[in-house]
């Protein structure tokens, strides 16, 4: 199918939950905007994950980093929206390219092992140093922040609005990347990174610049979280918060540009619906893991693709 | 007639087993060299160092009078060198079209009309052109082996290094195959492993052969088949090559 | 490492267990001594809880994410024991001991077999699935156990005060310093953890399983040509190592309570020892957790323990990044 078909739906995607925004009930209004934060992480692991081959188990701390490079300037310092939004996407950049540095040196488990200590040291810095971050807590970001283009962002419907705007922005990049050069030589390395190298391309070189474009974005995600939702705390950067982003993008479907919404959109609901019958919602997160692991692997859009859309993007 | 590439006294050895030891190697440009021997030779420990798979334990390499003992793989490619592996290595879950574009992608960037060009000539000159759109790993053994010639071509090397690129082809293919290398003559300088008597003595100019890790022999086709130490060297291991 | 969410204070080890309270009253020599001690205990029991990890590792090449819930769950069940069975806290802790390795191995094994058997063991989609299997176990038991800290009382528990030597006035004289104390079961637990290893240790040199067991870690094919029903190996191995785990978690319930958040702390130290000794390595894991569990013990003393670690995960980390050959081996990439 050509490529007027992709492009149409992924495109109405964005136009229904533009429509979204005038029709949906409160309370998934707000539901949906914050899935639309999540999914930009999700679309930024699944760069790194789905296309790439890297499997990071340390992404809340790319996550972590946006979040917090934006909330620190804007609790200690009182900056504005957009320096504290770009202070928290820089941060998640200089951070995913130090560590993609050291991490890619290494592949495969060692590289999951690896990603998941340097994230733990991370989250335990955070919570070390309580005199600057308030430690496990957190802090609320102040409201002086939280304002754009003169639209209060504690308000739901700009909340609503900006979210589908990065969304969108991110959504649209990613199906712009993945059909560029580099993210088709991205999946060459993740099929066969040896022959890649033998065609002349640098896979370290290549792996470090997915790597920090992921990195980025799910610091762009952290920092909109933050902003939008107007809280930072350890928890974002934690275990838990690398685990979610593999959950959605596996659920989704890996290495497909709307996998990780479906993917985030899906979970979300099943934890929000089972979190109102029992504390031990993560019970099913764990469930997902296991069944999509063993009769699932290619997720629920990567099913679409096998069967019926072998050249969905 | 000018040399492409050069190597003196190129060595590797694994844990003190000598691989290939003080091969000194000259290849003039376009020429069709083949490079035979017994199993166990040393012929593709030798190509992989040429690559740059393998760092040799000591020695040299030169490429068009630039030394590239120390290049990583992905620059020597950079250069004009390629390589097709022995074990057929191409994309599986990608499309035959896919294979060849990112062969073609590093040279030619982001123009697609140019590649989408590059990849259906080399498509075709394989006879592999209807099927573009189908998935590599489908395809039959055979049709991998010239999958992976068409990636070879679509990169246009300066010099093109096939690892047995006929075996588990029919006879059939062969006849091709031989065809498309003499035809690829003039534009580029091709080294050829090869197990096939009679693909090594209808193309090779020059033929070298590879003995426990040294050059054993080197010379036209012809005086290679009437050479006593070749012919020793091959009974001597009793494979089965000698009665090709 | 909160492995998800945070426990309000729960030091799911001893290394938590610092006597800051006694600094004041005590010299530095005996202080250091008592830190040692505390460390001794905690390297036992995380000697026994790694080797489970490596041996796992070393015969299945995959990396069990879960087994620090297999710890939590031995302290659980390990409760969940001595509070049904009356007859005097020893006999209790006796059955715990016995009971709760078996059960927890047997649920490993069954894992085994309903889920990483049918995953080919691939490395990283079994990592994934283990991480699965870690929610399910922690929030099953956040179900069933609750959220409290539950504490199991110590077959015996004698304080012993250990005397001190010192250089005073009148030549070398002993005498026993205010604080300077162990009990009779930390001491136990160090000795059972030596025993336990020892038997190990044994077992995979010596008996007919032992080697088995290594054969397969050699050469999966080359075994399964052999007749050696593989399949079947991997799942005791797996169960074995989940049994070790949960005797670690038996043995450390009555200094610590039971938590269903404990296993993530246990798991990162876990995975500390065994990298840093090497994965699939029993010796190295051994000289690591020592090293390790001493470390921990002496450096919480003049650092804080969170920093002490966080040194301690970056340092591991970049042991993988610029050490990867000698750790996890060429297969494990």
């Amino acid at each position: 199918m050509s490529a007027r078909y992709y492009w149409g739906l992924h495109l109405g995607l964005i136009a229904l939950l533009f429509a979204g925004h005038f029709v949906l009930p409160a309370y998934q209004h707000g539901n949906v905007a914050r899935i639309m934060v999540l999914a930009v992480y999700a679309m930024g692991y699944n760069i790194a994950f789905g296309y790439t081959g890297l499997l990071s188990l340390g992404h809340a701390m790319f996550f972590g980093a946006g979040m917090y490079g934006m909330g620190l300037l804007s609790y200690h310092f009182d900056a504005g929206a957009l320096p504290a939004m770009a202070a928290g996407i820089v941060a998640g950049a200089m951070l995913s390219l130090v560590v993609g540095l050291l991490a890619l040196r290494t592949a495969g488990v060692s590289f999951m092992i690896v990603t998941l200590m340097f994230s733990q040291a991370l989250a335990m810095t955070l919570v070390y140093f309580r005199d600057i971050t308030r430690g496990d807590e957190g802090f609320v970001i102040p409201s002086a922040t939280r304002r754009l283009w003169g639209m209060d962002l504690s308000d739901e419907a700009h909340r609503y609005l900006i979210a589908w705007g990065l969304f969108s922005i991110v959504l649209i990049f990613t199906l712009w990347l993945v059909r560029h050069r580099w993210g088709r030589v991205f999946v060459a390395l993740r099929e066969n990174e040896e022959r890649a190298s033998l065609l002349g391309y640098d896979a370290f070189r290549t792996k470090l610049g997915a790597l920090v474009i992921s990195g980025t974005i799910s610091a762009l995600s952290g920092a909109a979280y933050a902003l939008l939702f107007g809280y930072a705390g350890a928890t974002f950067a934690g275990v838990q918060y690398s685990i979610f982003p593999l959950l959605w993008v596996l659920l989704g479907g890996a290495g497909t540009v709307l996998g990780p919404f479906v993917g985030a959109l899906f979970m979300f609901y099943l934890i929000d619906l089972s979190s109102g019958v029992t504390d031990a919602y993560m019970l099913i997160a764990g469930v997902a893991l296991v069944l999509l692991t063993l009769f699932l692997p290619q997720g629920l859009v990567g099913e679409v693709k096998r069967r019926l859309w072998r050249d969905l993007p | 007639m000018s040399v492409i590439l050069q190597t003196r006294g190129l060595s590797r050895s694994f844990s003190g087993l000598r691989a290939v030891h003080e091969v000194d190697f000259d290849l003039p440009q376009h020429k069709i060299r083949a490079l035979i021997g017994p199993n166990g030779a040393g012929k593709t420990t030798f190509v992989s160092m040429l690559i740059g798979r393998l760092p040799p334990s000591s020695g040299s390499i030169t490429f068009e009078g630039r030394d590239v003992t120390a290049l990583p793989a992905p620059k020597r490619v950079g250069l004009g060198m390629a390589y097709t592996f022995q074990i057929t290595s191409v994309f599986g879950k990608l499309t035959c079209h896919e294979n060849v574009a990112l062969a073609a992608m590093r040279r030619l960037g982001g123009d697609t009309a140019a590649v989408d060009a590059e990849v259906r000539e080399a498509l075709t000159r394989v006879g592999l052109a209807d099927r573009a759109a189908d998935v590599a790993g489908d395809l039959s053994y055979g049709h991998q082996r010239l999958l992976e010639i068409a990636m070879g071509l679509a990169q246009r090397p300066r010099l093109l290094i096939l690892d047995e690129p006929t075996q588990g082809l029919a006879e059939s293919e062969i006849a091709d195959f031989k065809a498309l290398i003499r035809a690829l003559k003039a534009e580029t300088t091709i080294l050829l492993i090869e197990h096939n008597m009679s693909v090594v003595m209808e193309l090779a100019d020059r033929v070298t052969v590879l003995n426990f890790g040294e050059v054993l022999a080197e010379g036209t086709p012809e005086e290679i088949h009437a050479s006593r130490a070749v012919q020793a060297a091959y009974l001597g291991t009793g494979t089965e090559e000698a009665s090709c | 490492m909160d492995m998800p969410g945070t426990a309000p204070c729960v030091c799911p080890l001893p290394g938590g267990a610092r006597a800051q309270d006694a600094t004041d009253f005590m010299d530095f020599g005996p202080y250091l001594m008592l830190a040692m001690l505390e460390g001794a205990v905690l390297a036992s029991v995380l000697a026994l809880m790694a080797s489970g990890l490596s041996l796992v590792f070393g015969v299945m090449r995959v990396v069990n994410v879960a087994h620090g819930e297999f710890y939590m769950l031995g302290a659980v069940m390990a409760w969940a024991v001595t509070s049904f069975i009356g007859g005097g806290p020893a006999l209790a802790f006796i059955a715990a001991a016995i009971l709760a390795p078996l059960l927890v191995g047997g649920l490993a094994a069954l894992a085994d077999i309903v889920i990483l058997k049918r995953l080919n063991y691939d490395p990283e989609r079994t990592i994934v699935a283990t991480i699965g299997l870690l929610y399910i176990l922690q929030q099953a038991t956040l179900m069933s156990y609750g959220a409290d800290a539950r504490p199991v009382v110590p077959p015996f528990n004698h304080r012993i005060a250990l005397p001190w030597i010192e250089w005073g006035e009148g030549g070398l004289a002993f005498y026993f310093p205010w604080g300077l104390s162990t009990t009779s079961y930390k001491l136990f637990v160090i000795g059972a953890a030596v025993v336990l290893i020892a038997a190990l240790r044994l077992f995979m040199t010596r008996s007919r399983a032992g080697l088995i067991m290594r054969a397969t870690q050699l050469d999966g094919d080359m075994a399964t040509a052999f007749g050696i029903p593989v399949e079947r190996v991997y799942a005791a191995v797996f169960g074995v190592g989940a049994g070790l785990a949960a005797l670690a978690g038996v043995l450390i319930v009555p200094i610590q309570q039971a938590h269903y958040l404990m296993g993530g702390d246990a798991l990162l130290l876990s995975f500390i020892v065994v990298i840093i000794g090497g994965l699939g390595s029993l010796a190295g894991t051994i000289v690591a957790a020592v090293l390790i569990g001493m470390s921990d013990g002496i450096i919480s003393v003049f650092f804080s323990p969170t920093l002490a670690k966080i040194l301690a995960t970056l340092a591991v980390a970049l042991v993988l990044v610029f050490r990867p050959q000698g750790l996890f081996g060429g297969k494990g990439r």
